[in-house]
């Protein structure tokens, strides 16, 4: 029997056009069967990255390495490598956070330019960098003369010119990451809590930050990674006096010329952070952080 | 003017928005702004809760200005004690129910102590005294709903402004939760003013409705005036919805203008009954689907809308329903053919008289 219909309104039923069939190979669940030129030249894409840490794990001197790294020598430099990149890192999130505060929400003129400004250190040659920091902040730099002058502050060839420069470079990574996420969070929520009897600082402190942790996080690991690994600006500005700006990757490259096995050990060290550094920001970048 | 109850004049340019409104809220009254999306009800909204000044006006709350551009005076939010029960409710994602509803009273100075100790009450009230460890996330759409309402009352508001407090959910699933807000804000003592687009809700929540338009009252008054009377063709079809009068005694109601109706959701004593005219189904014969409330009318006037037709049934009860124009001639309307009525149980409202 046939139902009555309901009279109401119905979508329009667009009828299938007829294609003719063409044969191909189909395309298997997986997807689409790939270009043997795009597997040939991925494959040497891949072994560029892979390669090298091969060559690094292939030459380690894994029975002495824990000797290689029981120096008094390598053990200031790990030291120091540390200070440096935890000052950097604190430095970069002190600064940094009200940085990325205004860039985000304040409208001022010339935001565009500090926010590409920001960027610079990230696609400036470090060493470029280290130069242009000698100048604002060496001896006869534009700000160092009245540093020195005025408060006895000398950076050049310290261990605060390491930390300076390694916060250069790195403190991008951080207020770019913070910069997004104040951008894009629900700032709904920070109006609902202004309704609820919290005033900007509360506000900000129990409900903008709490939004923007993770990113935070990432942000605070991916500064201190590049601040671990700085070479360039450090080397040229702070230059690599030993228990004062000879940090890990400066120890590594001097180590190089005369003992080729505190090289690799060093590089090794290196290479384990970068490690564990991806490995617990993978999520975030892999698959978001839901 | 008096000293109590909220006396605003808000007037705000915002984009293509120019609001001007006039709204007077007296102590225990709750009133709706209704109006289509862009007509300027959630901007209002903002302004008396202190999230956007005013360009032009006044807002007097209780007999303190709150924001007055001619004169520089200004509170801000935090100070003015309005809550607000937003749209998607905007629980803080990181804190438990619990300390959602605790956050008003820890701002406002309480210890921790206390203020989580009324909001686990709060939350008892609400029937979510279980829910007090759940981030919100982990709770339903009408769960996340009692929370909000609970955070708003909690930080003791003199104005509850409500910002669509109905999501789009199922027509059961709405039913029961505007049925469960409706007590909970009778428990409420202070002013409520809620903004919606649908006119079910200003019906069931409100004692009083203003109609807004592009920025401009286009209308206000109690629910029965402005259905009995709508002035525009526009609040003609914004509260063009079926209002009929009955007894009801639990899951039938028996209506003045003849005929009974049987209901979703319990109800007793003298109620209005709401039904959406898209809601009316017709048929040109008796329908033996599950609609259970059926009926025979005659067509006695069509409305053509655009695509749709609007048409005046006469029957037991009388009935307003909204069709397609091809199901219009598909059922041969014009004619005055009778045909049959059907309209879902959970497809209808009520509230008290």
């Amino acid at each position: 029997m046939r139902w009555p219909q309901p009279v109401s309104w119905h979508p329009e039923v667009v009828p299938e056009t007829t294609v003719r069939p063409r044969h191909s190979r189909r395309p298997n669940r997986t997807g689409e069967r790939p270009a043997p030129i795009a597997v040939a030249l991925g494959a040497v894409a891949a072994a560029l990255f892979l390669l090298p840490f091969a060559g690094l794990l292939w030459r380690a001197p894994w029975s002495s390495l824990w000797d290689e790294l029981n120096t008094p020598e390598i053990r200031t430099a790990l030291r120091l490598s540390v200070v440096c990149s935890v000052s950097a890192t604190a430095l970069s999130v002190v600064l940094g956070l009200p940085l990325a505060w205004l860039l985000a929400r304040v409208s001022f003129p010339g935001r565009g330019l500090l926010r590409a400004s920001v960027l610079l250190p990230i696609v400036f040659p470090p060493v470029v960098g280290g130069i242009a920091l000698l100048f604002a902040f060496g001896r006869r730099g534009l700000v160092g003369q009245y540093l020195y002058d005025w408060f006895g502050i000398r950076l050049p060839f310290t261990t605060a010119g390491a930390v300076v420069a390694a916060t250069f470079v790195a403190m991008p990574f951080f207020v770019i990451t913070v910069e997004a996420a104040l951008r894009t969070m629900d700032r709904r929520l920070e109006d609902a809590a202004r309704t609820l009897n919290a005033n900007r600082w509360d506000t900000f402190r129990y409900v903008t930050l709490p939004a923007i942790r993770p990113s935070l996080i990432a942000g605070a690991v991916l500064c201190w990674a590049r601040a671990l690994g700085e070479f360039g600006a450090t080397i040229t500005f702070a230059g690599s006096f030993p228990g004062k700006t000879q940090t890990i990757p400066l120890a590594a490259y001097l180590a190089l010329e005369r003992d080729t096995d505190a090289a690799v050990a060093l590089s090794l060290v290196l290479l384990a952070i970068s490690v564990v550094v991806l490995v617990s920001l993978r999520d975030r970048w892999l698959g978001g952080f839901s | 003017m008096t000293d109590t109850g909220l006396h605003a004049e808000v007037g705000v340019r915002l984009g293509l928005l120019d609001l001007a409104l006039d709204l007077d809220v007296a102590a225990g009254e709750t009133v709706a702004l209704l109006g289509p999306n862009g007509s300027g009800k959630t901007t209002a909204l903002r302004c008396l809760a202190g999230l956007l000044p005013v360009d032009t006006g006044r807002i007097d709350l209780d007999g303190e200005t709150l924001d007055d551009p001619a004169t520089g005076a200004w509170v801000v939010p935090e100070q003015r004690r309005v809550s607000v029960m937003f749209q998607d409710y905007l629980l803080f994602p990181h804190l438990s129910a619990l300390d959602n509803v605790a956050f008003g009273m820890r701002r406002s100075g309480m210890s921790k102590g206390a203020a989580r100790k009324a909001a686990g009450a709060w939350l008892d009230r609400m029937g979510l005294g279980s829910h007090a460890s759940a981030r919100p996330a982990a709770l339903s759409g009408g769960q996340a709903q009692r929370v909000a309402l609970a955070r708003a009352l909690a930080a003791e508001p003199r104005l509850l402004l409500l910002d669509e407090p109905l999501p789009a959910l199922d027509a059961g699933t709405r039913v029961e939760m505007r049925h469960d807000l409706r007590e909970h804000l009778a428990a409420f003592t202070g002013l409520r003013v809620l903004v919606t687009h649908d006119p079910v809700d200003a019906f069931a929540l409100a004692d009083r409705v203003v109609v807004l338009e592009a920025g401009r009252v286009v209308q206000q008054g109690t629910i029965p005036e402005i259905a009995a009377e709508p002035r525009s063709r526009y609040v003609a079809e914004l509260v063009g919805v079926n209002l009929l009068r009955g007894e009801a005694d639990g899951a039938t109601v028996d209506l003045d203008a003849g005929g009974s109706l049987t209901l979703a959701e319990p109800a007793h004593g003298a109620v209005w009954v709401l039904v959406r005219p898209a809601a009316v189904a017709l048929y040109r014969t008796r329908p033996d689907g599950s609609p259970r409330n059926t009926w025979q009318a005659t067509p006695a006037g069509l409305d053509l809308r655009d695509d749709r037709v609007r048409v005046r049934l006469v029957g037991a009860p009388p009935i307003i329903a909204e069709v397609t124009s091809a199901a219009a001639s598909a059922l041969d309307l014009e004619s005055g053919t009778p045909v049959w009525v059907a309209v879902k149980a959970t497809e209808i409202d009520t509230y008290p008289v």
